[in-house]
């Protein structure tokens, strides 16, 4: 398994694109909030944790397809799922080299992202708590996405189509976590609940992934 | 005939034949129900006092939006039972549903949106109700483009059950997740069965013709489609038949 993930990761970072591509997207969202809705830093620090949310998410969804598609062309994917590891555990790691090469450069240079968006001093902390517990969601749900439209030739917009609305639970409490932050008030039962559905969705989205996979592969 | 177990409709020969008979009394029912029902409604319930002839819109609203969600959940059991027992006809009957369904959507959406304008003063608030039923529409947005955009009907019948799957239990959070964002401006139920308060008699049994309607017009739909495309796989396999001889 350990093989596996150096495997993914050695291979984002020499192949390029994967790596830090997602961050130069989420760099060009923060850009592109304060040119389409006006240079007001009040107004800013009021849209800043909802557009910080909204930027690493679609940050997230760009790299998604890369997930299985490269595997699936070369065949490598057949080898995984002949392998004595169960592809469960395959659809896991691929998840996890997918967060670590996506999500963690994001939520590293969250602060300063939201530094450029003029978030509230007090959000900082519920900014990178959120991020760090609701990316490794967006991440597992991504790979039950990218193992669904595996096998299509364009299958990027539609694999926006089925991941976004799946991305809606955890959007709704990382963003109202760290507004909550950033307002000072008391975040704990969005924190819980954010914590709760990653939980749920790294054990079980594996086994869903999988079975997506095997359907492919037949 | 008699039939020992549910499972022999599974047969899709069976399932047509069955059909066949039951399919034209199910539809003339649902157009009756929903001619009385509609007219009914439409010219011979009082205006509400407060909202006017607009409160006659509850008659596509309400059984359109329990279509909507029924209709889903058709779907989500159709995929389990393709997923266990692997029934071509379940499958096909879960694609059946989907257009229905988007269409019950879209009815409710707009439907909400015209009684709102006059009522709440908006065509569209960031209401928790008004909310998941976007998010409902686009995952059976989703589900239906990926049925169209896998070619192997058999990978396309899983991975599309699998989505249904997993798209309910995120459709069940979202629902709830939306409570949590924002406070709704929809009322809340008012045909409840255990409830005191419901609507009056004078709207609700119209109601009732027209929820029937919507219910039989909703299976009168779905087991048309389903014999179309148990019909359209008959040709397609007609077809390569044919290409192979």
């Amino acid at each position: 398994m350990r093989a596996l993930l150096l495997r993914d990761l050695r291979l984002a970072i020499r192949a390029g694109g994967g790596f830090g591509l997602a961050l130069a997207f989420f760099l060009i969202v923060v850009v592109l909030v304060p040119l389409s809705v006006g240079p007001n830093s009040d107004r800013l620090a009021i849209i800043a944790p909802g557009m910080l949310w909204l930027g690493a998410l679609l940050a997230n969804l760009l790299s998604l397809d890369r997930m299985f598609a490269l595997d699936w062309e070369d065949g490598s994917l057949d080898l995984l799922a002949t392998s004595p590891m169960p592809l469960e555990a395959v659809a896991l790691i691929k998840a996890l080299a997918h967060w670590i090469t996506t999500a963690l450069p994001l939520i590293l240079a969250a602060p300063a992202f939201a530094l450029m968006l003029n978030l509230p001093g007090a959000g900082y902390t519920g900014l990178l708590i959120s991020l760090l517990l609701g990316t490794p969601a967006l991440s597992v749900i991504g790979s039950f996405g990218a193992a669904l439209t595996v096998g299509l030739k364009r299958g990027g917009l539609l694999l926006s189509l089925l991941v976004l609305p799946l991305y809606v639970p955890t959007l709704i409490f990382g963003a109202e976590m760290t507004r909550r932050a950033a307002e000072t008030q008391e975040y704990l039962t969005p924190m819980l609940m954010l914590a709760g559905i990653t939980c749920g969705t790294i054990a079980l989205l594996p086994f869903a992934s999988a079975a997506v996979l095997r359907a492919n592969l037949r | 005939m008699s039939r020992s177990s549910l499972w022999e409709y599974a047969n899709p020969r069976t399932f047509v034949e069955t059909t066949d008979k039951v399919l034209p009394p199910i539809a003339w029912a649902a157009a009756l129900c929903l001619v009385v029902g509609l007219i009914w409604g439409f010219f011979f319930t009082p205006d509400d006092f407060r909202q006017g002839s607009t409160v006659k819109i509850i008659y596509l609203h309400v059984p359109s939006a329990m279509m909507a969600i029924n209709a889903w959940l058709m779907m989500l059991v159709a995929s389990i039972i393709w997923v266990v027992r692997r029934h071509h006809v379940s499958a096909l009957a879960a694609r059946a549903a989907a257009p229905v369904g988007i269409v019950m959507t879209l009815i409710t959406l707009f439907t909400g949106a015209i009684w709102g304008q006059p009522m709440w003063g908006t065509w569209w608030a960031w209401d928790p109700r008004l909310t998941s039923f976007l998010i409902l529409f686009l995952f059976y947005l989703g589900y239906a483009a990926l049925w169209a955009a896998i070619e192997n009907d058999e990978t396309a019948a899983d991975l599309t059950a699998m989505l249904c799957l997993v798209g309910s239990v995120f459709a069940l959070l979202s629902r709830y997740a939306v409570n949590f964002w924002n406070q709704g401006l929809h009322q809340g139920a008012s045909l409840s069965l255990d409830k005191e308060e419901n609507v009056a008699d004078v709207f609700y049994v119209p109601l009732l013709v027209c929820i029937a309607g919507f219910v039989l017009l909703f299976i009168a739909l779905v087991l048309l489609r389903t014999r179309t495309e148990i019909r359209a796989r008959r040709v397609a396999a007609l077809i390569a038949r044919e290409r192979r001889a």
